[in-house]
């Protein structure tokens, strides 16, 4: 756990040469302080965004997903939770050490974010209408009339229907995938830079769904919009995104293309995922409903094993992954591993891949 | 055979009120006409367009919402206009899984509190064999006690909605409508719940009625499937008939916009075309005429009747016209 700390804050080869990312995580670790010990939930995860680029995070319920978005937007709830290390760059800025005031700035204006659940982040006091318009009052200073009327017209490209009618109801009035799309547009209404949208769709059914992904293309297409796509849908995944994170269990275990993760994932924890995966089609009358799982329960983040962190429920699991973390490490193509099945670990090789 | 529940004819309609006076200015036609059964131990999908009421008539049926209309019979009683003492020990038969799970758990409560309070309500907790049997239900859901002693704010998403989850299944009911019970949840920890429903409900004949929205889901649980459009089924058959055959438009443009698990596939959809219609005023004639790609003379003049076309498989379309004598 300790060991790894650092080994990755140094440089990644891949990103090298390039200069600088629109948006670059380094050895980022979120701790929450709770009573009964010290949660990892965030533990050592780097990722970076370009212009224009959609990377899908995936991975295990609880694995952190969340809670690294909620640190890009400095809204990791604090007692009990803190950003206790990495760095988070944003245009030359590191958003770990920015004051708040600077940070509210960007937030909802150059980095907006689309919540897991609509709920958490729209007032039940307020109209729907009311609560998009104060986004452009207060990002683009706006009047109080046009603020409106923007609201109405973000509501019709969500596709709500009847928007003006709609904007003066309240969250409760809405049905589950409205609310959603009620933030939605609350995302989108300043043309953000970076996009985070956590389970963006999931309360949308499919025909709604693939009218709110065109629109976060569109999106990407006029303003270069990155967009980090958090999501368990991996058929929303395999549309979407150039590139896929895969976490477990509060770290970046996988990193690769979406077409090569797709067609061979290296860490049985991918592999496992893409497995579970009810596949439309593939249930046959008189055999058995049950779906392909990964044995085991995901460890409590309180008591995680020493070692590999899948290692309980990996069915290839080597004695040495029960004692020693392994470290994320390239492999090939662009793509990062963090498995002993795969050569350049630190402590099983003469060299290490990637410097430290 | 006298199915378990059956819903006839379920309507529910939210007044719109405007002004000082409230006045009632229209009405949210949500629900407007429903009717289903379902068989113990069978389990029924409800799929449909976001806003069609598909919630609503979840909550209608189990009497969380009072309905406008229509009647609800449960095991031979009917529930509709039943006061809620006399319903109260039918309640424990009759859970629901909300879809929203952050506003259904009371942030105030531990987990193993929010799991034991409806336990107690009902006079079925007793000391440590309850904690026990909580722990147990925790355990199911892929939960561990630590878990347990936490609140629902310190959860993510998917292990807030599997609390959901551990709440409706300790009491033991006979009948639960999921609504979208494992949206959150990665596709491995989704596999394990929907493997971990299929296992009680052939060990306790349980019921499931399942609202989602991933038709991949629903395929995989559902011995039938009921479509929604605007507020009434306008589709229902065996799964594998409305999978492999559907006849109505708008079931297969839904079919057809499923986002494929691989990415060197190019997409082919059919977006629907025009405005989402509204459930305050809903299209006259076929509520799917304005989008329809099939839509001819007469369907924005009359609503068609759900009929059957096959044994079994029902749709509600001027298309079929030949068994439609409404
Ligand atoms: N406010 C909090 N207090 C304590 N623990 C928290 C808090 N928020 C999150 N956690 C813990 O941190 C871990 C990571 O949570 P996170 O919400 O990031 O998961 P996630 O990957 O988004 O999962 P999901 O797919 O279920 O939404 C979880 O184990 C969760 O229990
Ligand atoms: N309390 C309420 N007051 C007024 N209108 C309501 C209320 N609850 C729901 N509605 C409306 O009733 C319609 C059906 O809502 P419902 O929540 O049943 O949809 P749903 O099919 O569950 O959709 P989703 O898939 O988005 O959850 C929507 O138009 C919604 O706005
Ligand atoms: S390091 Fe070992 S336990 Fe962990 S995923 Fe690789 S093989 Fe499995
Ligand atoms: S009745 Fe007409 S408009 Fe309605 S679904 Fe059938 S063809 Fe389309
Ligand atoms: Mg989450
Ligand atoms: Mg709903």
């Amino acid at each position: 756990m300790i060991a790894t700390a650092n080994a990755h804050s140094g440089q990644n080869p891949r990103s090298l040469p390039k200069a600088g990312h629109l948006l670059e995580i380094k050895g980022l670790k979120t701790y929450f302080y709770l009573f009964e010990g010290v949660a990892r939930a965030v533990d050592d995860v780097s990722l970076h965004l370009d212009r224009s680029e959609v990377v899908g995070v995936v991975g295990e319920s609880g694995c952190g997903k969340s809670v690294t978005a909620q640190s890009i937007m400095r809204l990791v709830p604090e007692p009990p939770g803190r950003i206790v290390g990495g760095s988070i760059v944003f245009d030359g800025m590191d958003l770990v050490k920015l004051p708040a005031d600077r940070i509210r700035n960007i937030r909802g204006n150059r980095i907006a974010m689309i919540f897991q659940e609509p709920m958490t982040s729209l007032n039940p006091v307020f109209t729907i209408g009311d609560q998009i318009a104060e986004m452009f009052r207060q990002h683009m200073h706006l009047g109080r009339r046009e603020s409106l009327e923007r609201a109405v017209e973000m509501l019709a490209r969500v596709q709500i229907p009847e928007p003006a009618k709609r904007a003066r109801a309240y969250p409760h009035q809405l049905s589950g995938g409205m609310r959603q799309r009620a933030m939605i547009a609350m995302a989108l209404a300043c043309s953000p830079e970076i996009l985070i949208a956590d389970e963006p769709t999931t309360a949308l059914d499919v025909t709604v769904q693939a009218q709110i992904l065109d629109l976060m293309l569109q999106l990407r297409q006029d303003f270069h919009t990155a967009i980090i796509m958090i999501t368990h849908d991996l058929g929303v995944i395999a549309e979407m995104a150039q590139r896929v994170v895969v976490m477990y269990a509060g770290k970046v275990v996988e990193e690769a293309l979406t077409a090569d993760l797709f067609d061979r994932p290296l860490h049985p924890y991918t592999a496992g995922l893409l497995e579970s995966m009810p596949r439309l089609g593939s249930r046959r009358p008189g055999r058995s409903r049950k779906l392909k799982e990964i044995k085991g329960m995901v460890p409590g983040l309180l008591d995680l094993p020493p070692g590999c962190s899948f290692a309980p429920r990996c069915p290839r699991a080597m004695d040495i992954c029960r004692r020693r973390v392994p470290e994320l490490v390239p492999a090939g193509n662009g793509r990062r591993v963090r498995c002993r099945l795969f050569p350049g670990q630190g402590d099983t090789s003469a060299t290490t891949a990637d410097g430290g | 055979m006298q199915p378990l529940l059956t819903v006839d004819d379920l309507k529910v309609h939210f007044p719109i009120k405007k002004g000082l006076f409230s006045r009632t200015v229209g009405h949210v036609y949500a629900v407007d006409g429903v009717s289903l059964t379902l068989a113990g131990g069978e389990t029924l999908g409800l799929v449909g367009e976001s806003g069609c009421g598909k919630t609503t008539t979840g909550l209608a049926i189990l009497r969380l919402l009072d309905p406008t209309g229509g009647r609800i019979i449960y095991d031979g009683n009917d529930i509709t206009g039943m006061s809620r003492s006399r319903l109260r020990p039918l309640r424990r038969q009759l859970q629901i899984i909300f879809q929203d799970p952050y506003s259904s758990l009371n942030p105030r409560m531990t987990v193993n509190e929010i799991i034991a309070d409806p336990l107690r309500v009902h006079g079925l907790y007793n000391g440590s064999e309850g904690r026990q049997w909580v722990e147990y239900i925790l355990e199911k859901v892929g939960l561990s006690p630590e878990h347990g002693r936490r609140y629902p704010h310190e959860f993510s998403g998917g292990q807030r909605q599997r609390v959901g989850i551990a709440r409706a299944l300790a009491l033991r009911p006979r009948v639960i409508i999921g609504d979208e019970p494992v949206s959150a949840l990665d596709v491995s920890i989704q596999a394990q719940i929907i493997n971990l429903l299929i296992d009680l409900q052939t060990e306790f004949d349980l019921s499931y009625i399942i609202i989602a929205h991933d038709l991949a889901v629903v395929e995989h649980m559902c011995d039938r499937v009921a479509v929604m459009y605007l507020g009434k089924i306008v589709e229902s058959g065996l799964y594998h008939q409305v999978y492999n055959n559907p006849l109505h438009p708008y079931t297969r443009a839904l079919l057809s916009a499923i986002p494929v698990p691989d990415p060197g596939r190019p997409r082919q959809r059919t977006i629907l075309q025009g405005d989402v219609p509204s459930p305050i005023e809903p299209p006259p004639g076929c509520h799917f005429h304005p989008r329809c790609p099939r839509a001819r003379d007469g369907c924005n003049r009359r609503m068609p009747e759900l009929v059957e076309h096959r044994p079994g498989h029902r749709v509600r379309c001027w298309l079929y016209r030949d068994t439609n004598h409404g």
